[in-house]
């Protein structure tokens, strides 16, 4: 029986596991009354001291390394409102694969959706290192190194400041702002056939409207570009942008994809999911992928993964896996504060600090598995809806989630964080 | 426009996209180019899935699979028009 309340009751909705019936009742939310006079124009975030803007006001307690999850846990389930983002790595790393983790941490740290940030590690040096990168931005943020204190007394002093730093977090207001300080990156997952005809157009159409106004936008997976390069080298702004774009795609062509391929790279591009959905090639993925950035775009710049664009506003490239939990961290710990996420078969990923909005066009995962989408664009499949439309809708749900509606991924708990690993440790 | 079959993105294509759920052999199907809403009809030649590609034309053995106006790979074996192409009868150009 359920019990009602300021709810309709629409009808028995009907899911189903192993061949037994899942009976879910589905309401019909009573209408939200919207403050009047907000636009697609703008929204309302929280300016922070560096000046950008977040859509959300998280307290992070930041684990440097694989050994600090647990004091990190710990102090959040101490302190209610903080999150944790435990993570596997940071130990014996060096070279570029050590200033990736630096960079994802301190940018995950630094993004503007993070009001306030507690970083734990096993020892001193390097948290502080994280510390001193994340207090560039201007906000709170505080270290403690477990070695000499224990992870119990280490847990009690964080815990302390965790609780200072959320009650000052929620203090804190939304203010109006333009929708040009918004950063929306966007890679797509679980990628099939209707993705390229549906879902990531919207994107790319939402990114013809939006580039324009002066929203920053990035998209990367360097790995799923094979097969449309020379399409992706054109869209470069300049030649030169182009050519230091080839290059990079070359290098890891060579560095990565020549020296470890098998005969179909392992079934992984594409991937079973794709083969499922219909995609049957790298190149056919490939060309679906970059329907991502429209048609009119050009991207200004090539960020390394994790890096903060610094050329203004505009379309910029990073270069990712296309690993949806990793390419998403990345984008994150570049200071993106909204992600776009076409998904053909369903791809359920979200991200601790970043709302991540998921796009389908196809029919059967809208059947099937529609508690995790945000804009369902199927209609383009039934040629009664328009990519310009699918792309107005985007936009409408991107400004309600920077206003504060949760994205699906959100509501369900989806927190993936992973960090990009380059080789092995020392 | 009524709702289609089949989905092909550019005239040059000679593969198309299944998109209605439980397509069967023999259905009269109606395809659509996006890029220019023209139409056409086509027979189903097999069940096809969902999401999959289905040969717009007769292919050859060693023909090159064309999708969006680009090359996406190359066929395996001979497929008929209206006949089921994925992994089984086309695959990439590039390992």
């Amino acid at each position: 029986m359920s019990i009602v309340a300021n709810f309709d009751l629409v009808k028995g909705k009907l899911g189903r596991i192993k061949g037994r019936k899942i009976e879910a009742p589905e309401f019909k939310a009573p209408m939200v009354r919207r403050p009047t006079g907000r636009s697609l124009d703008a929204f309302h975030g929280w300016r922070r001291e560096n000046g950008r803007v977040g859509v959300r006001n998280h307290v992070l307690l930041l684990p440097l390394d694989d050994l600090s999850n647990a004091a990190c846990e710990a102090v959040a389930n101490n302190i209610k409102g903080t999150l944790a983002i435990p993570h596997a790595y940071g130990r014996l790393q060096f070279g570029e694969d050590l200033d990736i983790h630096f960079r994802t941490l301190i940018g995950t740290g630094s993004n503007p959706n993070v009001a306030a940030v507690v970083v734990i590690g096993i020892e001193d040096g390097w948290t502080k290192r994280v510390v001193d990168g994340i207090a560039a931005t201007g906000k709170p943020v505080v270290g403690f190194g477990i070695e000499g204190h224990g992870d119990i007394a280490t847990i009690a002093k964080a815990s302390y400041v965790a609780k200072e730093f959320v009650q000052w977090a929620s203090e804190l207001q939304r203010e109006k702002c333009g929708i040009e300080e918004l950063w929306v990156s966007t890679k797509c997952g679980e990628s099939d056939t209707t993705t390229g005809l549906s879902s990531c157009p919207t994107v790319g159409n939402m990114y013809d409207k939006w580039i324009p106004r002066g929203i920053h936008g990035v998209f990367g997976e360097t790995s799923e570009i094979t097969g449309a390069e020379h399409l992706c080298k054109a869209r470069a702004a300049t030649p030169e942008v182009g050519e230091r774009w080839y290059k990079m795609w070359k290098a890891y062509q060579d560095d990565v994809i020549e020296a470890h391929k098998t005969d179909d790279l392992s079934d992984s591009q594409p991937t079973k999911g794709n083969i499922a959905g219909g995609l049957t090639t790298i190149e056919e993925k490939a060309l679906g992928n970059l329907e991502k950035i429209g048609r009119e775009c050009t991207y200004i710049d090539i960020l390394q993964p994790a890096e903060t664009p610094t050329k203004g506003a505009g379309l910029y490239y990073m270069d990712t896996s296309s690993a949806a939990a990793e390419c998403v961290t990345l984008m994150a710990a570049g200071g993106y504060v909204v992600h776009t996420f076409p998904t053909g078969q369903g791809n359920v990923i979200g991200n601790p600090i970043v709302p991540v909005i998921k796009i389908t066009g196809n029919p059967k995962t809208m059947r099937t598995m529609p508690e995790h989408i945000d804009v369902d664009v199927s209609g383009i499949l039934r040629r009664d809806l328009t990519i310009p439309q699918a792309g107005d809708a985007l936009i409408q749900n991107i400004v309600r989630t920077a206003n504060g509606r949760l994205t699906a991924s959100e509501a369900l708990g989806h927190r993936e964080f992973s960090m990009t690993k380059l080789y092995r440790s020392a | 426009m009524s709702k289609p079959h089949l989905l092909v993105h550019e005239k040059k294509d000679t593969v198309g996209v299944v998109v209605v759920e439980g397509l069967k052999a023999g259905t009269d199907m109606l395809g659509v180019v996006t890029h220019d809403n023209s139409d056409f009809r086509l027979t189903a030649k097999m069940d096809i899935p969902i999401g999959h590609k289905v040969a717009l034309r007769d292919i050859k053995k060693g023909d090159t699979l064309w999708k969006y106006g680009q090359d996406i790979g190359v066929a395996k074996a001979d497929v008929k028009q209206g006949e089921h192409l994925h992994v089984h009868n086309a695959k990439t150009k590039r390992w």
